[in-house]
């Protein structure tokens, strides 16, 4: 990278993430939400440990990862809630007049996923250890969990950024939220693929990439190192990096020639 | 009820049911919500009715319906509420409150428009839960008590989330009418029986009413009628309470206005 592409990523990336910071209503329901329903769902389901077949007597190891995908999904939401700001403000418009370079843009702007991803990753590590949970894998594990939730921010938030610079509008950046939220619960969310009573539900949770998201996390907490299962997390999760930045690349190039 | 109460209640309760009903954007999170839910638990957790201990009446579609129809009646009258916050950003609210000879009548007309919204989804996902194969054991009478009981919850969550609303006057409360019913219905018996929760969750749905209203709504899927008495009487007092607090949040608005 130039010092001149430095320069403006750093600039745009510490923009970026104090922005996101700096809103509770951003970082708040990011930490809580997915808390909450790992505090509800390992009380609540601790009995389906009984089910012949379930990999762990803990149901909070095993529902621990679903925190990490979750808060990538709030990641794609604040990705996308600031782009979508910038476009309506017309700071976008502004930023097209000046020298700077699209990829500098891009990578800025989702720094701010990136510090939250990171702050909710060891919030959801030390609440899940506190509650009782263990990683099998170790510290390596847990920096291993760190850098995989990390990933999937990025992906989904690369999914709010295209939204928004597809559509300039914050209201487009909500009306998925649902969508995505939909695709954290056809997965192996709540039992393993495995033991999905209802066919066609088990279908679609092995077509979809949230499923190995939440395999290669849950791989670290519960056996240890599987090389498959965490070829397949980061796998899933890069691929859904790479062709939501490529849409927002895409994206912000048309708006960049329209302003 | 007067007559200008009734008045009031009929135009306020009919502009919020039209507003629902001719946008999209209003119907589509109200009904994803409930249809996700029944979709994810129904298709991917009913090996959960395998559990030792899991004693129900009839299948795991009709004990999951149990609490997507209370979750549907809930989120009907919250969603409302932000329906009452917008309606004081933009102005609205302030106008109606200037021109409307009977302020009571504004809140029966929000209730209206909470009751029809319920009525709708609810609706929607019974039909879901029907074609989706939930097997109904109850009859007549418990169906009555099935869909009473849900619409006296929509009230409560309606009446709860006008006060909120007409408290603050801002779409920023969203989340002060959202998070209590979210957490409401999710510390409570959802996936499996009372019986079968454990850990702290258990002791919060011991004290949490939800919990009664789910168990009776699951005893009347299952023609086992549950704990009718006291879910009506928590349901009716829980109504009382929340119309109180948005009797309070009228007058609040009233003194800003």
């Amino acid at each position: 990278m130039s010092a001149g592409l430095g320069l403006q990523v750093g600039t745009l990336a510490r923009r970026s993430a104090l922005r996101t910071l700096r809103q509770p209503a951003m970082v708040i329901p990011a930490l809580f939400f997915p808390l909450l329903l790992l505090a509800v769902n390992s009380g609540g389901l601790q009995e389906t440990t009984r089910l012949p077949g379930f990999p762990t007597d803990r149901y909070l190891d095993f529902v621990l990862a679903v925190c990490f995908v979750q808060g990538g999904l709030f990641a794609a939401n604040s990705a996308g809630t600031n782009m979508a700001s910038d476009v309506e403000t017309g700071f976008i418009s502004r930023l097209a007049l000046t020298p700077l370079r699209r990829a500098a843009l891009l990578v800025g702007q989702l720094a701010g996923v990136v510090a939250l991803g990171l702050i909710q990753a060891a919030t959801f590590l030390i609440a899940g250890l506190l509650a009782g949970a263990g990683i099998e894998a170790g510290v390596g594990g847990a920096l291993t969990i760190t850098a995989l939730s990390l990933l999937i921010s990025l992906g989904f938030g690369g999914i709010g950024a295209f939204v928004a610079l597809r559509t300039g509008s914050g209201e487009a950046v909500q009306g998925i939220f649902p969508l995505m939220f939909a695709g954290l619960f056809l997965s192996s969310m709540a039992l393993p693929r495995d033991l999905i009573e209802s066919d066609w539900f088990r279908v679609v949770a092995t077509w979809n990439p949230v499923s190995y998201m939440l395999e290669g996390i849950r791989s670290l907490v519960i056996t240890g190192w599987d090389a498959e299962a965490l070829a397949l997390g980061f796998g899933c999760a890069g691929g859904v990096a790479l062709i939501s930045l490529a849409g927002a690349s895409s994206a912000l190039r048309t708006r960049m020639v329209r302003t | 009820m007067t007559a200008g109460t009734r008045h009031v209640a009929f135009a306020v309760g009919w502009r919020g049911a039209h507003n629902y009903f001719t946008n999209p954007a209003n119907i589509i999170p109200g009904l994803l919500f409930p249809l996700f839910f029944f979709t994810a638990f129904a298709g991917g957790l009913s090996r959960v009715s395998s559990i030792p201990g899991f004693d129900y009446g009839t299948n795991y579609t009709a004990f999951v319906y149990g609490f997507v129809l209370l979750q549907a009646s809930a989120f009907g009258g919250t969603f409302t509420g932000f329906s009452i916050a917008s309606d004081f950003e933009s102005g609205f609210a302030r106008r109606l409150m200037l021109a409307a000879p009977n302020h009571n009548g504004i809140i029966v007309g929000y209730w209206l428009t909470g009751l029809a919204r319920a009525v709708f989804t609810i609706a929607i996902v019974t039909v879901v839960a029907l074609a989706a194969g939930m097997d109904v054991v109850g009859g007549g009478l418990d169906l009555l008590g099935l869909f009473t009981l849900a619409l006296l919850v929509n009230a409560a969550a309606t009446l709860f989330g006008s006060g909120v609303a007409m408290r603050l006057r801002s779409m920023q409360a969203g989340p002060a009418m959202q998070v209590p019913v979210f957490l409401a219905l999710f510390l409570a018996p959802v996936w499996v029986p009372y019986d079968l929760l454990t850990g702290w969750v258990h002791a919060a749905a011991t004290l949490n009413p939800v919990t009664r209203f789910l168990e009776t709504e699951r005893g009347f899927l299952a023609g086992e009628p549950t704990h009718v008495g006291l879910a009506f009487l928590l349901a009716a007092g829980l109504v009382l309470a929340a119309a109180a607090w948005a009797r309070g949040g009228l007058r609040s608005a009233q003194r800003a206005a």
